[in-house]
């Protein structure tokens, strides 16, 4: 007999052998629901009250007041007619940076990954290339382009001695939201690369060989039959990069800190300056956990949707 | 049996002396103080750690804890610890009013009240609560005031005169302009991305900032006066757009790279950035202090600085407070970080050879009598964080082209009144 039976034996001779598991699963239930149930619970309730106080017994509650607040626009198309015009500025930039972001990154990483999966020379050290951005940090990452891209910065001084103009890639409001997701991609296209080359190496390679025996193009092998296959992993890209794209913040924070004006400033941004980085105005903790709320909203739909593909491509694995 | 008794005793023997030690610990423990503290740079950190090292040595019944953080956690985090009920005991605070429902009144635990009402006396109302007279929270370790500097190298190069106590801001946006063409330099003016420092020059145009019951009410004719000035001279060149359009929101920036590498003529700042000017700017560039420039209104600047104010009041923060804010210790403070005192009586050993710093320091130090009622009635108020902040975030918007101006100052004054509502309900 183990030492841990002593505990287990009477445990389970009261609640039986079937509700066993419910008792392993109970240290982790126990830090979800601190550090996540509870707090999401906290932040609902914050959602339904107003007041700059922080503690609840102090905040003016149930109202509605910052839900009105957040969805009062005249035209939902043009933010300056809303009364929280930071948010919906936040919105349309979430959704411009998520598409162009989500989109590029889907490219790249497919592209990227076909190379590596190909037998070229030094194959394993541009997989650690390619994947190594992953490994850095977000404030890190917009650092490193901070001074690549500032006005004085690297990728300046080689535009200025071929004899070209100075770019502001920052501070241009044409040119901020274009650097920040190319910094974005630069930063997380390893890891979608390598869903995608897991995906390409687990496609038969007697396709392949069929397919050339046949006389098939290049261009239709992968269009028939590599793009196919790789779909679902496709989607799992799609899903995964969407939720991150969403919840961007801390490199772009780094590296416009949102602006110039609220060009690069996104959803999260919002939430976190609305709330916490006040700089001495009021901190509307109320608005800010509004905010989440509805982000929480979008967050969950990809989820579920994810979960939806997820679950689909296992039962089609288990029907083949 | 006798193996149990002997086995009971060294338990009790045991539990004894932990009992023992644990007492005599907790009785000579000194007691902590923990102090939250920005500075600008080593000039402003060293000399109030090494101040903290020798009380610390004089005092061991209090342990001074000195944590240095960014002036972002100031700003930013702290409100949120206090508003948690953490916090420290003391905090470097600049936002004076704004915090004022957290201050611990330690009148009781310092030695000599009076000491406090005779050298920080008008200062003080800036922390208390309306309607309080007599708390004591703290005392001004250093004081500000906003005020433009210019590269004095670069208008001798162009040839260009200095221009004296009286001269307008659109003359000296002029005469930037003519050094920055003659000289090549890439910026005629830059100026701190912050509503205090917008606000000086406001009221120098005739911004009063509150109606007649003393309420705030941002947007009048000396403020668009101002912010239509900021935004043309954006529009037109004559600031770069790089600065202000390198952060959003309220976010402080200030042009100091910029500054340091002699890339601007005019720089609005203030008294503050002196010392920093001599560590960094050096030998590289003659750097003048400029009277504030004059609109219709007034010649003035804005009054600030920064109070050491307490959050906890105990015997253990009222000696500290004491020993920090004694003549003695003030005056080597600012001796070395070269500022203005905010204390009313202070002799003053500068330690600099600098004549740019000092000029700078007397420039500056003659501007307090020349700042507007309403400057010092703006900084005085509660909720000024909230119009400074509403000032420069429309702005910046307006001037990368979100909104007009017109939309800005309809937004600034929307959103101090929608921020005025959810602190005070309404």
């Amino acid at each position: 007999m183990h030492a841990i039976d002593l505990i287990m034996w009477p445990i389970q001779k009261i609640i039986g052998v079937r509700n066993m598991p419910y008792i392993f699963l109970l240290p982790n239930l126990i830090f979800f629901g601190l550090f996540v149930i509870i707090p999401l619970g906290a932040n609902f309730f914050f959602s339904l009250s107003s007041g700059d106080e922080l503690l609840f017994a102090e905040r003016e509650l149930p109202t509605t007041k910052q839900y009105d607040q957040l969805f009062d626009c005249e035209s939902y198309l043009n933010p300056n007619t809303c009364t929280e015009d930071f948010f919906w500025r936040g919105v349309y930039n979430t959704i411009f940076f998520v598409v162009f972001q989500v989109g590029l990154m889907i490219f790249f990483s497919v592209l990227t990954a076909v190379i590596l999966n190909k037998k070229i020379i030094g194959r394993g050290f541009f997989r650690s290339v390619f994947f190594f951005p992953v490994l850095l940090s977000p404030v890190v990452v917009g650092l490193i382009w901070q001074w690549i891209l500032l006005k004085n910065g690297a990728f300046n001084a080689i535009i200025e001695s071929y004899g070209g103009d100075k770019v502001s890639f920052l501070t241009d409001p044409s040119w901020a939201m274009a650097s920040v997701i190319f910094v974005s991609i630069w930063a997380h296209m390893g890891f979608y690369t390598l869903i995608v080359l897991a995906g390409l190496q687990a496609i038969p390679p007697n396709l392949y060989e069929a397919a050339e025996m046949d006389g098939t193009s290049r261009e239709r092998i992968f269009f028939r039959i590599t793009l196919p296959l790789l779909m679902p992993n496709l989607l799992v890209v799609f899903i995964l990069a969407s939720i991150k794209g969403v919840q961007t913040f801390d490199e772009i924070y780094v590296l416009t800190g949102g602006g110039p004006g609220t060009s690069t400033s996104l959803i999260v941004q919002y939430i976190f300056t609305t709330g916490f980085a006040s700089s001495g105005s009021v901190q509307n903790f109320g608005l800010a956990a509004a905010a989440s709320m509805v982000l929480g909203v979008v967050l969950l739909f990809l989820t579920l949707m994810q979960l939806y593909f997820s679950r689909n491509k296992e039962s089609k694995h288990q029907e083949i | 049996m006798m193996n149990f008794k002997f086995i009971l005793k060294a338990i009790s023997v045991a539990l004894v002396s932990f009992s023992l030690t644990l007492i005599s610990a907790v009785s000579f423990a000194a007691t902590d103080v923990r102090i939250m503290w920005y500075g600008d740079g080593d000039k402003e950190n060293v000399p109030i750690a090494a101040q903290i090292d020798e009380f610390n040595a004089a005092n061991p019944d209090i342990n001074v804890i000195l944590d240095i953080v960014p002036y972002d956690a100031i700003m930013n985090t702290l409100p949120i610890q206090l508003a948690a009920g953490e916090g420290p005991d003391i905090a470097r605070v600049t936002d004076l009013g704004g915090l004022n429902k957290y201050y611990a009144d330690i009148t009781p635990y310092v030695a000599d009240p009076s000491y406090y009402e005779k050298s920080f006396g008008p200062f003080l109302n800036w922390y208390r609560k309306p309607g309080d007279t007599t708390s004591i929270h703290g005392f001004h370790s250093t004081m500000t005031v906003t005020g433009p500097y210019v590269n004095k190298t670069l208008f001798e190069q162009a040839g260009v005169d200095l221009l004296g106590p009286g001269a307008t801001w659109e003359e000296w946006a002029a005469v930037s302009i003519e050094v920055a063409e003659k000289t090549g330099t890439p910026i005629p003016m830059a100026w701190d991305r912050s509503g205090h420092r917008v606000s000086g020059p406001a009221i120098s145009m005739g911004a009063k900032y509150f109606d007649s019951n003393g309420d705030p009410k941002l947007v009048d004719d000396g403020l668009k006066a101002m912010t239509q000035m900021l935004y043309d001279w954006h529009q037109a060149g004559t600031m770069s757009k790089d600065l202000w359009g390198s952060v959003s929101g309220s976010k402080y920036h200030a042009p100091n790279d910029w500054w340091n590498a002699a890339e601007v003529v005019f720089m609005m700042s203030g008294s503050w950035q002196i010392g920093r000017f001599a560590n960094e700017v050096g030998d590289d560039f003659d750097w003048w202090a400029v009277p504030a420039p004059c609109g219709p209104a007034a010649c003035t600047g804005m009054p600030g600085g920064n109070a050491l104010l307490a959050f906890n009041a105990n015997p253990a923060v009222g000696k500290v407070m004491d020993y920090l804010s004694s003549k003695e210790q003030l005056s080597s403070f600012i001796g070395q970080v070269l500022a203005i005192p905010g204390h009313l009586d202070l002799q003053v050993d500068y330690q600099t050879d600098d004549p740019n710093a000092k000029h700078a320091l007397n420039t500056f130090a003659g501007a307090v009598p020349t700042i507007d009622q309403v400057a010092f009635d703006l900084q005085a108020h509660v909720d000024n964080r909230i119009m400074f902040n509403a000032i420069i975030s429309r702005l910046g918007q307006a001037i990368v082209g979100e909104m007009t101006m017109e939309e800005a100052w309809t937004r600034m004054d929307e959103d101090v009144e929608k921020q005025l509502k959810e602190k005070y309900g309404g």
